[in-house]
């Protein structure tokens, strides 16, 4: 099923929890998704580890430069996911760097993407113009959905250019800021989100950055389709015991 | 400020394929008015006004063009130093900070950011704010705190707060990593000076165009020293590429100038442990835009090497990836002894003491060929006394 048709069949509290491939062990990128999955989670964003990624905070520049010190490279993830893929069907949108698509081959990048079971394509350094203008045809080609991201300082018209690109859901970042933080959620922010609800957007949000807990995660999923966890996820992860804290974690949201 | 017309940045912010704006969209409103307003507002006579008025009475230029008599009889050339060092802060990295805090002025922002690998660029942001009265952080690798100690000292006694980047090779890689996530964090109130001619459009333009007062003096004080304004050769070093841009501007669309760039081979270029970008690099993107940079086959980019902390960079900007590209530039490395050595002879020879940076375009002289004739202008970008404490440990260790 799309990432999309996910979400709108169920309509509300959704559930996307952001994973860092290749962290913390190399191996257990599979195990992660599987138990994401059985934890009934709807959604995985699916981190591509990145040398230098700029929008985000501490939590996930360690867990990517980890997964790199583990010898993750996009290969590598690709054939996880394929593994994965043979047990679970939670629609899984990637999220990694400009960079790292245009080095691999764009149509290359998007044609393993999909192969591997991959079917959606989050690029924050990906401008909507440039996305429109080279590369839409090939992501309709790879069947790729991609989310564009929008964030308080977005203009009206740029939302709805956003709207109109996101073929998975409207990323709402919940404010200005890089991944991580972990405060409570402001009258400002609730007026933003309520802003961007009252817009009619065809595309279903989710709102990410800084949802961290049940609070945070309630109130998101009151103003959207659902919510995006990341840092906080990644900083529950036991080594020792990746299923039990991800059982533990996906539990304390819900 | 004349711009030239073929190798002008395109509406869109591109030189050829390389340039753009590839940021995520916490910065695009900032990013989309500054692109709005940049050449509008350095346009204004009161701007322009304010502007000369620092970069004279306070920055002190016109610098010097001095012909080195000394470089000129080993390299069988006329060689004119362009004496940058002799700025306030002793860089040329003040031509765009005076520029860029004006900008912030008019645009009402209150606190400032920058990046700083020498250091160079972190005292002239932090001499910017202490005069204007504005909040200053800068951001600097943790390994460049260590060995440009002197330039921290001088950015603390201006008043500026300066934040260690601990991440990656802990260079000037990753403090423009930091200060950009500082801007996603504080957007609005906050205005990010980059230092060099990188960065997302309209970065690279803009920083070109505060550094061209570099190449505007040239052309005059040539023309009154030799009757010539053109110089055969201009030479200058290239980190990001702000010197370089600034040396180049106005001999652009003169295509009989030779275009030369210093680049670092750090210990040499198949050791590992090299900056040398041009030959290193491919096309990729790297602090919002399209350029030059040293990455592996995934795009992971690679940590550079350099003895430089301002040449220790895996990219370079992108007019420059498109002059390399185009034949219009050529690029010359240079390894971390041989600038070391270039670096004493000025000081030996010359009684100028070039910072390290600046050392690898002196460096590349000997790679050179020239006729009697020509004429050969090198941007001394900045002065060698950040970087004492590295050459007396390499003097030691001899
Ligand atoms: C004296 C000096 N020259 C050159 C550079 C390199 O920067 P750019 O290539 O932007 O001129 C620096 C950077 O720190 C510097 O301090």
């Amino acid at each position: 099923m799309t990432i999309r048709k996910t979400i709108l069949d169920k309509g509300s509290d959704i559930l996307n929890v952001y994973c860092t491939a290749g962290y913390p062990k190399l191996d257990n990128t599979g195990t992660i998704l599987k138990s994401l999955s059985s934890q009934g989670v709807d959604l995985i964003e699916l981190g591509m580890p990145y040398s230098d990624p700029l929008a985000d905070g501490e939590t996930i520049q360690r867990s990517s430069q980890i997964a790199l010190q583990n010898g993750l490279t996009l290969d590598i993830l690709f054939g996880q996911v394929k593994e994965a893929r043979e047990h679970t069907s939670t629609p899984i949108i990637a999220m990694g760097y400009y960079n790292q698509m245009l080095q691999y081959g764009v149509e290359r990048f998007l044609s393993r993407s999909h192969d591997s079971g991959i079917q959606g394509l989050i690029i924050p350094d990906l401008p909507m113009d440039i996305y429109e203008r080279d590369y839409q045809h090939l992501f309709v080609k790879y069947n790729m959905e991609i989310s564009f991201l929008i964030t308080p300082l977005t203009s009206d018209e740029r939302i709805h250019q956003a709207d109109k690109l996101s073929t998975a859901f409207i990323y709402v970042v919940s404010q200005t800021s890089i991944t991580g933080k972990q405060g409570v959620i402001s009258i400002a922010q609730k007026k933003y989100f309520e802003r961007i609800e009252s817009m009619n957007l065809v595309s279903p949000r989710l709102i990410g950055f800084g949802i961290h807990d049940r609070m945070t995660y309630n109130q998101a999923c009151k103003y959207s389709h659902g919510a995006i966890v990341g840092s906080a996820f990644i900083r529950s992860l036991d080594v020792e015991n990746v299923e039990g804290s991800i059982e533990t974690f996906v539990n304390g949201l819900r | 400020m004349t711009t030239n017309n073929k190798y002008a940045v395109s509406p869109e912010g591109y030189y050829g394929d390389f340039g753009g704006s590839y940021i995520p969209e916490m910065l695009y409103a900032n990013i989309e008015n500054l692109r709005k307003v940049y050449i509008e507002i350095s346009q204004e006579p009161t701007f322009q006004e304010e502007f000369q008025v620092l970069l004279r009475d306070y920055v002190g230029r016109p610098s010097p063009l001095y012909l080195s008599k000394k470089l000129s009889q080993k390299h069988g050339a006329k060689i004119y130093l362009k004496r940058e060092d002799l700025n306030h802060t002793g860089a040329h990295k003040i031509n765009n900070t005076i520029g860029q805090i004006l900008l912030a002025q008019r645009l009402g922002k209150q606190r400032i950011i920058a990046e700083t690998g020498a250091g160079q660029h972190g005292v002239a942001t932090a001499t910017v704010c202490a005069l204007m009265g504005l909040k200053c952080i800068v951001y600097m690798g943790e390994v460049d705190i260590a060995r440009q100690a002197p330039n921290v000292a001088r950015m603390r006694m201006l008043g500026a707060e300066v934040r260690p980047a601990t991440s990656g090779s802990k260079t000037l890689k990753d403090a423009t990593n930091e200060a950009i996530r500082d801007w996603i964090n504080n957007a609005e109130d906050t205005h990010y000076i980059i230092g060099s001619a990188i960065g997302p459009h309209p970065y690279p333009d803009m920083v070109t165009r505060f550094q061209s007062v570099i190449s505007e003096e040239i052309k005059y004080q040539l023309k009154e020293k030799t009757g010539n304004e053109n110089p055969d050769y201009v030479v200058a070093c290239v980190g990001g590429g702000s010197n370089a841009a600034g040396a180049f501007y106005h001999f652009l669309d003169h295509e009989s100038t030779q275009l030369i760039l210093a680049e670092a081979a750090g210990e040499g270029i198949g050791s590992g442990r090299s900056a040398a970008t041009s030959i290193l690099g491919t096309k990729g993107v790297i602090h919002g835009c399209k350029t030059l940079l040293m990455q592996t086959s995934d795009g992971q980019i690679v940590e550079p090497h350099s003895v430089s902390a301002g040449l220790d960079y895996p990219g370079i900007g992108p007019l420059h990836a498109h002059l390399i590209d185009i034949g219009r530039a050529t690029v010359h490395p240079a390894t971390d002894e041989e600038a070391i050595q270039a670096m004493l002879y000025l000081s030996r020879e010359e009684g100028i003491i070039p910072a390290l940076e600046t050392a690898h375009a002196l460096a590349i002289l000997d790679k050179m060929t020239f006729n009697p004739k020509d004429t050969v202008v090198l941007c001394l970008s900045g002065r060698g006394d950040k970087d004492l404490n590295t050459i007396m440990n390499y003097l030691d260790q001899q």
